[in-house]
C-alpha cells in the first residue's frame, strides 16, 4: 500500500520564481545572452591571439596607408585608426564593461542595502536625517563626485587594495588598470541612493511584523535583525533593482568615457570603442557600429532579465 | 496644503546651502586648483591673482564671505571667463539647455502617454509587443551613439536635417529627438503599468457600473490614476535631463549651460561650479515639491498635512 502514496512537494518560492522566469521567453533570450556573452569575453581573446594573433593593443608593423580597415574576413569588425582588430578590442572591452556593471553594482549593494535598512529599521528622527542626507546627495551632480573621487584616489595615492584587487582579476598590475578598478567603486559610490530608498521602503513595510518582534523578544541584536531577519526578506525588490542597476552604470561608464573621464586607451570598453568610433562615424562607421550594437544587445538582455526577475519574484507588482 | 507647500519652500534654501557647501567641500578636497593648469604663472602675477579673488585667507573666512554673498544671490566672477559674472554666463546659456530640454521631455511626454495607454488598452496586442520592445530598445541605446547616428542618416545620407548648431526650427529636431528617446522609453513603460493597473481597480468598475462612456472613464478617471509613477518620474528625470543634455550639447555643439559646467568642472572654476550646481539642486527641489503637490490633485486620497 505504501508505496502508492505520492509524496506532494510543496514549491518552495525560490522554485515557483524559478518556473515564471522560464516561462517569460525574452527573459529566457536575456539569460542565453548574456550566458554567451561572458563566455564570449573571457574565451574571446585568447582564441583570437590565436587563431590570428591580433590582441587588443597589438599595432601592425608595417606602415599601410589606410590603417582603418572595413569588416573582412581577417578583421570581422574592421580595424580602428591604430590598425587594432576591432573584435580583440571589444571582447577585451566587454571584460571592463561587464566588470563595471557587476563591481560598481555590489559596491551599491552593500552601500545602499546597509543604509537602507538602518535608516528604515531605526526610523524617526534617525530615519529623516539619512533620508535628508540622500536627498542632498542627489542633488550634487554625480559627476562631480566621480572627478572628485578619482583625483583624490588616482595616481600614487591609489588604495592598495584596488591595485591588489586590478592585479588579481585584471592579471596586469599596471598603472592605468588599476585606474580603472577605481573608476568601478566611483561608480559604485555614487549610484546607491535609489538602492537605499528601495530597501529603506521595503523595511518600514516589514519592520512591525510578528517575526522581528519574536527577535527582540529573545534579545537578538539591532545589527542582526537588520541583516539576519529583515534584509533575506526584502531580498526581491533588491535583485530586481539590481538587475536594473548593471545596464544603468554601464551607461554612465559609457557616458564618462565619452566625455574623456572614464576608461583611456589603450585599454577599453564598450562606452569607449563607441566613443571613439563616433568621431569617425561618417567614413568608418563599423567602428562605431559593431561595440555600439554589442553594447546595446547586451543592455537590451539585462533589461529583460530585469523585467523578468521582476514579474517572477514580485508577483503582486509585476507590470501584467 | 498651504502650510505644507510653504514649510517645504522654506527648506529648499538651507538645503541648496547645503549641497552648495558639500560641492565647496568636494572642490578643495581634490588636489590641484585653477592655478595647477598647464601654464604657469609666475609666482608674483599668481599671488597678486589670488588676493584679488581672497584665496590667500585661511579658509574658513574664504568659506565666510563666499557663503554670505551666496546667500545674497552673489556668486561672484568666473575665474576662466574674466570678467564675467556667473550668474551672467548662466543667464546667457541656460536658454539653450532649457529650450531642447523642455521641449525634449513635451515630445516624450506626448508620445510616451500615447504609446504606453494604447499598449496598455490594446494588452498583448502587436501594438504592444511592438511598442514595448521599441522602448527596451531605446533604453539601450547610449544617447551618444544614437545621436550621431540620426545625424549620419537624416544630415549626410537625405540631406534634410542640419547636423549641428542651432539656428532656425529645423536645427532643433535632432537634438530633441536624441534627448527624448530615453525619457519616451521610460514614459511608455511607466504608463503601461500604471494604466493596467488602474484598469483593473475598483473606482473603474464603479464609473464603468454607473453608465460612463469608455471614453470618459479612461480620459476623466484612468487617465488621472494612471500617470502618476510618470509623475513621480519627472522629478529625477529632470535632474538626470542635465547629464542628458551634456551629451546632446556635445554631439550637436550647442552652447548650453550642461557643457559649460562640465568644463567648469573640468577646469576647476570653482564659482561657476558653485553656482550652477546652487542653480540646479533648488530647481530640482522645486520641481520635486511640484511633484509632490501634483499627486494631490491627480489622486484624491494623497492629502497633505
Amino acid at each position: 500500500m505504501t508505496e502508492n502514496v505520492e509524496i506532494i512537494k510543496g514549491a518552495s518560492l525560490g522554485r515557483d520564481a524559478w518556473k515564471r522566469l522560464l516561462r517569460n521567453k525574452l527573459a529566457v533570450f536575456g539569460m542565453i545572452v548574456l550566458g554567451l556573452m561572458i563566455v564570449a569575453v573571457i574565451i574571446g581573446p585568447a582564441i583570437i591571439a590565436w587563431t590570428t594573433g591580433y590582441t587588443y593593443d597589438s599595432i601592425p608593423e608595417q606602415k599601410e596607408l589606410v590603417k582603418a580597415m572595413g569588416p573582412s574576413f581577417r578583421h570581422l569588425m574592421g580595424t580602428d585608426d591604430a590598425g587594432r582588430d576591432i573584435l580583440a578590442r571589444v571582447l577585451q572591452g566587454g571584460r571592463i564593461s561587464l566588470m563595471v556593471g557587476i563591481i560598481s553594482t555590489t559596491v551599491s549593494l552593500i552601500i545602499g542595502v546597509s543604509y537602507g535598512a538602518t535608516a528604515g529599521y531605526l526610523g524617526g528622527r534617525i530615519d529623516n536625517l539619512m533620508m535628508r542626507i540622500v536627498d542632498i546627495f542627489y542633488s550634487i551632480p554625480y559627476i562631480l563626485i566621480v572627478i572628485v573621487l578619482l583625483s583624490v584616489f588616482g595616481g600614487p595615492s591609489t588604495p592598495d587594495w584596488i591595485k591588489w584587487l586590478s592585479a588579481t582579476l585584471g592579471g596586469a598590475g599596471n598603472q592605468g588598470l588599476s585606474q580603472i578598478f577605481l573608476l568601478f567603486f566611483a561608480l559604485g559610490l555614487v549610484s546607491w541612493l535609489t538602492m537605499a530608498r528601495v530597501v529603506r521602503g521595503q523595511i518600514l513595510s516589514l519592520k512591525n511584523q510578528e517575526f522581528v518582534m519574536a527577535a527582540k523578544a529573545t534579545g537578538v541584536s539591532t545589527f542582526a535583525i537588520i541583516f539576519r531577519h529583515l534584509v533575506p526578506n526584502a531580498l526581491g525588490p533588491v535583485i530586481v533593482y539590481a538587475t536594473l542597476t548593471v545596464p544603468s552604470v554601464m551607461l554612465t561608464e559609457a557616458f564618462l568615457s565619452y566625455l574623456g573621464l572614464g576608461v583611456q586607451a589603450p585599454f577599453a570598453s564598450w562606452g569607449s570603442l563607441a566613443a571613439d568610433g563616433v568621431k569617425n562615424i561618417a567614413i568608418f562607421p563599423w567602428q562605431l557600429l559593431f561595440p555600439g550594437l554589442t553594447m546595446a544587445l547586451t543592455l537590451f538582455s539585462l533589461n529583460f532579465l530585469g523585467d523578468g526577475l521582476r514579474d517572477a519574484l514580485d508577483p503582486q507588482t509585476r507590470k501584467f | 496644503m498651504f502650510s505644507f507647500i510653504l514649510r517645504r519652500l522654506l527648506m529648499i534654501i538651507p538645503m541648496a546651502l547645503v549641497v552648495v557647501t558639500l560641492t565647496w567641500g568636494l572642490v578643495r578636497i581634490a588636489p590641484g586648483n585653477f592655478y595647477s593648469g598647464e601654464k604657469k604663472l609666475p609666482a608674483g602675477v599668481e599671488a597678486t591673482i589670488r588676493k584679488k579673488y581672497g584665496l590667500d585667507q585661511p579658509w574658513y573666512t574664504q568659506y565666510g564671505m563666499m557663503m554670505s554673498n551666496i546667500v545674497r544671490g552673489d556668486f561672484g566672477d568666473s575665474l576662466k571667463y574674466q570678467g564675467q559674472s556667473v550668474n551672467e554666463i548662466i543667464r546667457r546659456h541656460l536658454p539653450y539647455s532649457a529650450t531642447i530640454g523642455i521641449l525634449g521631455y513635451l515630445l516624450a511626454l506626448t508620445l510616451g502617454l500615447t504609446a504606453g495607454t494604447i499598449a496598455a488598452l490594446r494588452q498583448n496586442s502587436w501594438f504592444d509587443y511592438g511598442s514595448m520592445s521599441l522602448a527596451m530598445f531605446g533604453l539601450s541605446v547610449p544617447n551618444f551613439v544614437l545621436g550621431p547616428i540620426l545625424v549620419l542618416i537624416f544630415s549626410f545620407w537625405l540631406y534634410l536635417l542640419p547636423s549641428a548648431r542651432l539656428g532656425g526650427p529645423l536645427s532643433l529636431i535632432l537634438p530633441v529627438v536624441t534627448l527624448a528617446a530615453i525619457y519616451t522609453a521610460y514614459i511608455a513603460r511607466l504608463t503601461r503599468a500604471g494604466m493596467l493597473e488602474v484598469m483593473r481597480s475598483d473606482y473603474i468598475r464603479t464609473a464603468r457600473a454607473k453608465g460612463l462612456d469608455e471614453r470618459s472613464v479612461l480620459l476623466r478617471h484612468a487617465i488621472r490614476g494612471g500617470i502618476i509613477p510618470v509623475v513621480s518620474f519627472t522629478g529625477p528625470a529632470l535632474a538626470a535631463l542635465l547629464a542628458g543634455t551634456v551629451v546632446v550639447e556635445k554631439v550637436f555643439a550647442i552652447p548650453g549651460l550642461g557643457n559649460i559646467f562640465i568644463q567648469s568642472v573640468l577646469n576647476r572654476d570653482e564659482p561657476l561650479i558653485l553656482g550652477i550646481v546652487a542653480f540646479l539642486s533648488i530647481l530640482i527641489m522645486v520641481f520635486n515639491l511640484i511633484v509632490d503637490i501634483s499627486y494631490g490633485f491627480l489622486d484624491p486620497r494623497i492629502r497633505y498635512e
